[in-house]
């Protein structure tokens, strides 16, 4: 019986605090409210929005309602998140393999870079892509082609963009080739159980990867053409390029910023993983007459993946809620066109918070839920 | 004498190849020096591709000569072991050697040879490099913000102080040894607020008052991140113990509290604690905002704290909470003298860790107004008799923080060298 009660009565105070402190801010929100003649819902956001956001993936205008507004911010978010956890994983696995390299010269220059970018804040470097680095590119006028298609200017980059024609077929032609690329990986792998036999499935896999695609152009109607920007004078010093694809400078420099840092981490994480699997794993392997390629394929990193992926998971999570800092240097992400514009406009303070307090913590808990179900299946099973 | 393969150098004719190929490298990098230093081309009248390359071909063939396998001579053979193991390890050593060569000069004579530092206005910057002038006006600024000049001595003496106060631990003998660990976490932050709230702010004891909105600059920076870090630690203790608690209550709602704070972006918090907290409070109860901005910033890192001591909670064998137990120890007891003492020692790199990730995360104040170094920076930019030096405000902010943040990496590994015991 004591030990009972002992055990309720911090359980009993614990809650009741916490609902005290609950209460206490509804009571007060309600108060407020109250006063300023506001009342809690969400029925703004079918309202018109009636601002103008610079750089949108979908048709936005003033006329479309708050909720579109969020639409446009959240997939905005997503495109810097998308763009960054690429560029930060081939540039941090490759400073990550460059850090275990013999040679001296190599392992420095990895090290240093990694001690230098992780040490400086994420938003001065944000700052300075965009402030310093960025704003010392040339006007539209002058600035140089790339492979006379692309121009890199102050105002953006400009790159020719894709006209497609039956998309679609292209599409399906891709799908296809990575079902049959599984279907034939599974009857490899049986083959190799039941015979002992292999298949060359990498070759076959890029063979198909590619040779699908390419009977479509030939023979699914599917044809792809090249939209190259063309500078048009607007004024006596104002220039413009016109057509193809324009990448405003905020995403550039905001990308920039975030793979940069994002990448000395995913360095960190897999250089650990690799240090991680110990010799003796190699040795065993190769004394039972793998090749090299077969010992890195089959023993070495399917191990090292297992320290590598949680933590960097965990980064990409990170760059994904560090993407809000775009706020800085207006780019339009969730938190400026939501928590900023709409907020500035509607006024509904805790409305807005909480859906984008709300929609970062969905994106966190649904990666790192499945994040739990990955480990899961990869742990090593120990009695 | 052997035949010379120049294909496979080996250790007969070592002299040979070492000299032929030390000649080759030596040449491939005096070019590149030239090159760099000079504007020289020594090779301007090959094709244009081709003197471009010239330096790495040269260089390649030289190191591939001096490759040679057990050449009996030991710096040779730590050379061939650390920079040229084969012939794709060559050229990044080439790659590596050449690029560091060539930005030296840009590197030197924008920093330093270009550069101006004299002078008090913006047309006393005529080089090309940087105008460390603009830091040098704006030096004050950048350090104490918009805090009165006349009353910058505050800040100095109470900084001062806190140092000073900080190393009070240091001095006691072994009778107050014990108190230590109460004097770091309870008596020194509330010396810390007194000294920070009387005399920074002042508004009593005859000092003049100075609002919060004035407050920037590095100092700024210092003193929400010293704030932060000694609030979230404590915070993150209780509710590492609360995760890991066997009551279901206080489980989850730490679970609950933890997983939202981590969930959600810093800058949203800070959005939170501007525009909606205060909606949450009595009307006529007013908080600071800087006050708002370090609870916010705390509750945030103590979930982070949180996290990496339940790490250490978990990595403790059984036997530590059942021997405790056994002797006859309270939860509390329990914790304090045994569980704990251990667990900190093991998380100190996390810890250290997320205390750089707290500093590094002081900047984004900016969203609720207060403007601590990089803020400042952001103001001077816009300031219109010295537009156009972005440039050299963020390397000089880059330069601190770096070694801010480069300082407390490697006191913490010192740290966990200090407290590694053999398990």
């Amino acid at each position: 019986m004591n030990s009972k009660v002992r055990k309720i009565i911090p359980q009993l105070i614990t809650l009741l605090v916490v609902i005290l402190i609950f209460g206490f801010f509804t009571f007060n929100a309600q108060i407020n409210m109250d006063n300023r003649g506001i009342e809690f819902g969400f029925g703004f956001l079918t309202q018109e929005s009636s601002f103008d956001v610079q750089f949108s993936l979908i048709e936005y205008d003033g006329s479309h309602s708050y909720a579109r507004a969020y639409l446009v911010g959240l997939l905005n978010t997503l495109l810097v998140a998308f763009i960054g956890i690429i560029i930060s994983t081939i540039l941090g696995v490759i400073v990550g393999i460059a850090r275990l390299s013999p040679n001296y010269l190599i392992e420095r220059t990895a090290a240093i870079y990694v001690e230098f970018f992780r040490n400086i804040p994420l938003l001065l470097q944000i700052f300075f892509w965009y402030f310093a680095a960025l704003r010392a590119l040339p006007l539209p006028q002058d600035a140089d082609s790339i492979f006379g298609v692309s121009y890199l200017t102050i105002k953006g980059l400009y790159t020719p963009s894709f006209v497609w024609e039956n998309l679609n077929i292209f599409f399906y032609s891709l799908i296809a080739a990575i079902i049959s690329i599984i279907v034939i990986k599974n009857y490899a792998k049986k083959l190799q159980e039941n015979q002992g036999k292999q298949l060359p499935v990498f070759s076959i896999s890029i063979g198909l990867l590619i040779i699908l695609p390419l009977l479509t152009f030939l023979f699914g109607g599917v044809s792809l053409d090249f939209e190259i920007p063309v500078i048009k004078q607007l004024s006596t010093t104002g220039f413009i390029y016109e057509g193809g694809l324009s990448i405003p400078p905020e995403l550039i420099a905001l990308t920039l910023a975030l793979s940069l840092y994002t990448a000395t981490f995913i360095a960190e994480c897999v250089r650990a993983g690799i240090q991680g699997i110990s010799k003796g794993q190699k040795e065993a392997a190769a004394s039972i007459g793998l090749t090299p390629n077969q010992i890195l394929k089959l023993v070495i990193m399917p191990q090292a993946l297992r320290i590598i992926i949680p933590p960097t998971t965990n980064q990409y999570l990170n760059l994904t809620k560090n993407s809000s800092l775009a706020a800085a240097i207006a780019y339009p992400d969730l938190v400026l066109v939501f928590a900023g514009t709409a907020l500035m406009q509607t006024g509904r303070a805790i409305e807005i918070v909480s859906i984008t307090m709300l929609t970062y913590l969905s994106i966190s808990l649904s990666i790192s839920v499945l994040m739990n179900w990955y480990n899961k299946k990869i742990a090593i099973k120990e009695k | 004498m052997n035949k010379l393969n120049f294909l496979k150098p080996d250790n007969q004719n070592v002299s040979t190849y070492l000299y032929t190929g030390s000649f080759l490298f030596f040449i491939a990098v005096f070019d590149v020096f030239l090159s760099s230093f000079f504007k020289i081309n020594i090779t301007s009248f090959l094709p244009n591709i081709l003197s471009f390359l010239l330096p790495l071909i040269i260089g390649v063939i030289g190191l591939h000569l001096i490759r040679i396998e057990f050449s009996g001579i030991k710096n040779l053979d730590l050379l061939n072991k650390n920079i040229n193991t084969n012939n794709f390890n060559a050229v990044l050593t080439l790659l590596i050697i050449f690029i560091i060569i060539k930005s030296i000069p840009p590197i030197m004579s924008w920093f330093i040879l270009d550069a101006n530092i004299a002078g008090d206005t913006k047309e006393a910057c005529t080089g090309s490099g940087a105008c460390w002038t603009y830091i040098k006006i704006w030096l004050n600024r950048f350090i104490y913000g918009m805090y009165p000049n006349e009353l910058q001595w505050r800040i100095n003496i109470s900084f001062i102080l806190l140092i000073a106060l900080a190393f009070v631990g240091l001095i006691p003998s072994e009778k107050l040894k014990k108190f230590l660990t109460l004097y770091y976490v309870v008596i020194y932050p509330i010396l810390a607020f007194i000294l920070i709230y009387y005399l920074i702010s002042g508004g009593s004891l005859g000092l003049e008052w100075v609002e919060t909105g004035a407050w920037g600059g590095l100092s700024l920076t210092f003193i929400v991140s010293f704030f932060c870090l000694i609030f979230c630690f404590p915070v993150g203790m209780f509710l590492a113990l609360g995760r890991r608690s066997e009551l279901p209550t206080v489980r989850y709602i730490s679970v609950g509290f933890i997983e939202f704070w981590r969930g959600v972006p810093l800058i949203t918090v800070l959005f939170m604690s501007s525009v909606m907290f205060p909606m949450f409070l009595p009307e006529d109860f007013f908080m600071d905002k800087l006050v708002r901005v370090i609870i916010a910033i705390s509750l945030f890192e103590a979930a982070y704290v949180a996290e990496v001591i339940r790490g250490g909670l978990q990595a403790l064998p059984r036997g530590q909470y059942d021997a405790a137990k056994s002797l006859g120890m309270g939860y509390w007891k329990l914790h304090i003298f045994v569980i704990l003492p251990q667990a900190l020692k093991l998380v100190i790199p996390g810890i250290a860790n997320t205390f750089l990730a707290l500093v590094k995360d002081t900047p984004l104040i900016f969203v609720v107004g207060l403007l601590e170094l990089v803020g400042m920076l952001n103001l001077a930019k816009t300031n219109p008799k010295w537009l156009g030096f972005a440039m050299e405000g963020y390397v000089f902010a880059a330069i601190i923080f770096w070694i801010i943040c480069y300082a407390m990496s490697k006191y913490s590994y010192n740290l966990e060298l200090k407290y590694k015991t053999e398990r």
